[in-house]
């Protein structure tokens, strides 16, 4: 318990508090209008697939393409929960979670023993093969989409779903849990021979991250009133991947800062709509060749971080911070 | 009982037999070494023991259990560990971390406790970090132990290896050519550390090496790998008076020639 | 008797799509093979070149074949401008951040081609004469589009098995692609061996997409976004980095496709494909003509 309650601990938990409260306050006051707000919502839900996508990409190294493809099944499923069946929207949300962990696992226990660009190409079939799915339901109106979704879901429930999913994977990450998925990143052979069942792990990762990017689609499904099967095709599983790369892979205070910071960039490039693509483009091309490993690296920002910019600096050890 | 058996075993690669045949019986406390030219069959020998490769024939009893069809980390976890020929560090990660990753299999807090910093984490966590610097000590490296595995010098990562199999817990440790690269002096060094930790922790050990004078001068029982084949095996004096090893040996010197 | 004709009639049509993804399918398993990137700008290099061919038939009156020839060009030009000015400095980064500047290649070349010509389609004009060859009395037949597909197809493949198993460069390409550090040892010069299998493959892009111009008749910026993703899986499903392979892919994939539209229903197609892909995969992930390799540990 004091090691929980640490001094570092409560000044995170205080800054989280102090950021709620900022920004609800100028809610409540009219400053934050609907568009800030929408862009604040955006910017949640994009930490929360980054960061998910994070964990199987970045720190267990398994390489997918079809992130888009759990949140479509966690948008939909808790859409259909909470239209359809009348269910309490939390209830729904959480619901449609566990469907896409049980997704994650279903996928992930045939398809894992792939390496590389092949799981990266059966990942991205199977987020294909979802969203065609979709198209062809009626029942959740194929290609029309699914319409009159109440707006449920609010700064707070999104903010909070937002820290709960970075406080889990970086706890999960920060045990002997998370070293042993990030040892098969490193060398599966060797991590296999050291007593890590390989498989148990990464369908671990998959799941967990899966859970997690179905959260973020029930919370889009809440906030934005409809669905398209079209929102979570091969181009949203990019533009995570994006973030986690120019994040840093293995760093979720990277993957945090760079949903932020992309979403915020898109906000701007809003206003230059005929060119915002072709600018996108460009700094993605420019932001990889000149810093291939992301803005972080596979640092974490924090306090300590910032005393040792001066001088060089190793890895944080993976400790029970 | 013998601690490790392998009985008849052979291994098979699309028509090439890499190991045809080999039995050996080792006895729990024993430090016994493998020998043979290159290209013998040493290594994947090992493969076939630590579970990477299934047997193509033969089987395989460790402690009593039949080794067939169980996955090498399963094996790890019955208490048999490795080291590698080619250094297999986890690379990105400190010292430390490669050394507690080994430790795993035997943590004490469930993920719900990790999830929730509860059940005795923080302790654990403790623990097993002191552990593993405790293991560091006897290799001395507890000092580099904040440091970027793959930084270290290529002896540091070979003994770092060995710590990382001992954080594993096992009964009986193999380790595939512990000595390749270092100078004659980190050499002795080092045997003089395998047999410490060998009564330190009760260990059965069974050793790859090029080295003959090191091997003669250390283990107790020898077996020679020729061509997939045990061609002799022996205590180190009738090893070295036997026909057939000295043959294979003058044979790989004059390839070398 | 009616379901073979419909059925001989599909296969026709399934060839000649096949032959489209063979061509795409090709350049990706040879850029693969060599540097293992994915290139996702290589279903924009198709679409580039069948805009190339749009404007030279269309604003300069040329006819099919030089059409087809400024098009290779121009694509084996941009090709290896890309792989110069967007690849070459992140060789040794990580694949993933190689990767998602080949993302943001595609995308720079799509919506490039959207500012400038807008995003709707565009007719492409009818260069080739009617012809219409039909087998039993008009039910199954085939036309001269097809068979120009058929042809160009066939020449190309033929023409690029040779040049990589006969010509210095192509066994440059091939020594690469196995070792790339004892190539470099041997005094093969790897930029360059580099940027030629970039200029192949681009032409064969290149070439494909005035193909699909002729015979779809119709070009637009986002043409090239999901049969490069395809022709990514027909390389993957051939087995990657194997040329046979990748025409064997692309064949069956349009061939697959072809007969999903025909039985099945047509909203399905990409669905069909992508779990064919997904059990390949799981049978034999090395793809039906890759070998399985062992890790040496």
């Amino acid at each position: 318990m004091k090691r929980l309650l640490s001094k570092k601990n409560l000044a995170i938990l205080l800054g989280i508090l102090l950021l709620y409260g900022v920004i609800q306050t100028l809610i409540s006051l009219g400053i934050l209008r609907t568009f800030h707000q929408v862009n604040l919502i955006t910017i949640c839900i994009s930490v929360i697939m980054a960061v998910s996508l994070n964990l199987i990409t970045g720190f267990t190294g398994q390489f997918t393409l079809g992130h888009a493809g759990f949140m479509a099944v966690g948008a939909y499923f808790s859409a259909v929960m909470t239209v359809k069946w009348g269910v309490f929207f939390p209830v729904s949300i959480f619901s449609g979670a566990v469907l896409a962990a049980v997704f994650g696992v279903l996928i992930g226990l045939p398809t894992l023993r792939l390496k590389g660009d092949y799981l990266a190409i059966a990942t991205l079939g199977f987020g294909e093969v979802i969203r065609v799915v979709l198209l062809n339901t009626k029942y959740v109106g194929g290609a029309a989409g699914l319409f009159g979704i109440p707006r449920l879901v609010n700064w707070t429930w999104v903010f909070f779903a937002a820290v709960i999913t970075v406080v889990v994977i970086r706890n999960l990450l920060w045990s002997s849990y998370g070293r042993a998925c990030i040892s098969i990143r490193e060398d599966e052979v060797a991590a296999e021979l050291m007593g890590i069942d390989i498989t148990h792990y990464k369908v671990l990762a998959f799941s967990v991250g899966a859970f997690f990017a179905g959260l973020g689609g029930g919370i889009y499904a809440h906030y934005f009133y409809g669905l398209q099967p079209g929102t979570f095709g091969f181009m949203k599983s990019i533009d995570y991947l994006v973030m986690v790369v120019l994040g840093g892979m293995g760093s979720i205070t990277g993957s945090i800062l760079a949903a932020v910071v992309l979403t915020l960039i898109n906000v701007v490039l809003q206003q230059f709509s005929a060119i915002r693509m072709i600018l996108y483009a460009l700094l993605l091309i420019v932001i990889m060749i000149f810093r291939p490993q992301g803005l972080m690296g596979s640092k974490e920002a924090s306090l300590e971080l910032f005393r040792k910019m001066g001088r060089r600096s190793g890895n944080g050890s993976l400790g029970s911070k | 009982m013998a601690l490790l058996e392998v009985n008849n075993v052979s291994k098979v690669f699309g028509g090439l037999s890499a190991v045809t045949n080999v039995k050996m019986k080792i006895e729990k406390g024993e430090l016994a070494g493998l020998i043979g030219p290159n290209g013998a069959g040493k290594t994947t020998l090992f493969n076939l023991l630590t579970g990477v490769y299934p047997t193509t024939e033969g089987d395989i009893l460790f402690d009593g259990e039949n080794l067939a069809g169980r996955k090498p980390s399963a094996i790890n976890r019955l208490g048999l560990a490795r080291t590698f020929q080619n250094i297999r560090l986890f690379g990105n990660l400190t010292v430390l971390d490669n050394v507690r990753i080994a430790y795993h299999s035997h943590v004490k807090y469930g993920l719900a406790s990790a999830i929730l910093r509860a059940g005795g984490f923080y302790q654990e966590e403790e623990s097993m970090a002191q552990k593993a610097e405790e293991l560091l000590k006897i290799f001395n490296l507890d000092h580099k132990k904040k440091e970027i595995a793959k930084s270290l010098p290529y002896g540091e990562q070979r003994r770092l290896e060995i710590v990382r199999a001992l954080a594993s817990k096992p009964k009986f440790l193999l380790l595939d050519e512990p000595a390749a690269g270092m100078n004659p002096q980190e050499t002795a060094e080092l045997m003089q550390l395998i047999q410490e930790i060998r009564e330190k922790f009760d260990l059965t050990i069974l050793l790859i090496e090029h080295d003959m004078s090191l091997v003669m001068g250390c283990c107790q029982r020898i077996y020679v790998l020729e061509y997939g084949r045990i061609i002799a095996q022996g205590v180190p004096e009738e090893i070295k008076s036997n026909p057939k090893v000295i043959e294979a040996y003058l044979g790989e010197e004059v390839s070398y020639a | 008797m009616e379901q073979f004709y419909v059925f001989l009639q599909q296969l026709i049509n399934g060839v000649s799509l096949g032959s489209i993804y063979a061509l795409i399918a090709l350049g990706y398993t040879m850029v693969y093979g060599i540097i293992k990137l994915i290139n996702f700008a290589h279903g924009d290099i198709y679409m580039m070149g069948a805009f190339i061919a749009y404007f030279s038939v269309s604003y300069f009156h040329l006819g099919f074949l030089s059409a087809l020839l400024v098009s290779m060009a121009a694509c084996t030009i941009l090709g290896v401008l890309i792989e110069r000015i967007a690849y070459k400095p992140l060789r040794g980064a990580t694949r993933i951040a190689a990767l998602i500047t080949a993302i943001g290649m595609s995308f720079f070349l799509e919506y490039v081609m959207v500012f400038f010509v807008g995003a709707q389609s565009r007719a492409f004009p009818n260069v080739l004469p009617a012809l219409r060859i039909e087998f039993f009395g008009g039910k199954v037949f085939i036309t001269g589009k097809e068979l120009l597909i058929y042809g160009v197809t066939l020449f190309l493949v033929v023409l690029l098995q040779f040049i990589v198993r006969k010509t210095k460069t192509g066994k440059a390409m091939r020594a690469v692609a196995f070792d790339r550090e004892a190539a470099m040892l041997m005094g093969i010069n790897i930029d360059y061996t580099i940027s030629a299998t970039f200029a192949l493959g681009s032409a064969l892009a290149g070439a494909a997409g005035v193909l699909v111009g002729v015979y779809y008749s119709a070009v637009n910026p986002l043409m090239g976004m999901t049969p490069g993703l395809k022709a990514f899986v027909a390389a993957v499903l051939g087995g990657i980095g194997i040329i046979p392979g990748a025409a064997l892919g692309g064949m069956l994939m349009g061939l697959i496709e072809t007969f999903v539209i025909a039985y099945g229903q047509s909203t399905y197609r990409d669905a069909v494909a992508f779990a064919i892909l997904i059990l390949i995969l799981l049978i034999k992930p090395s793809g039906i003509l890759g070998s399985n390799v062992r890790e040496k540990i």
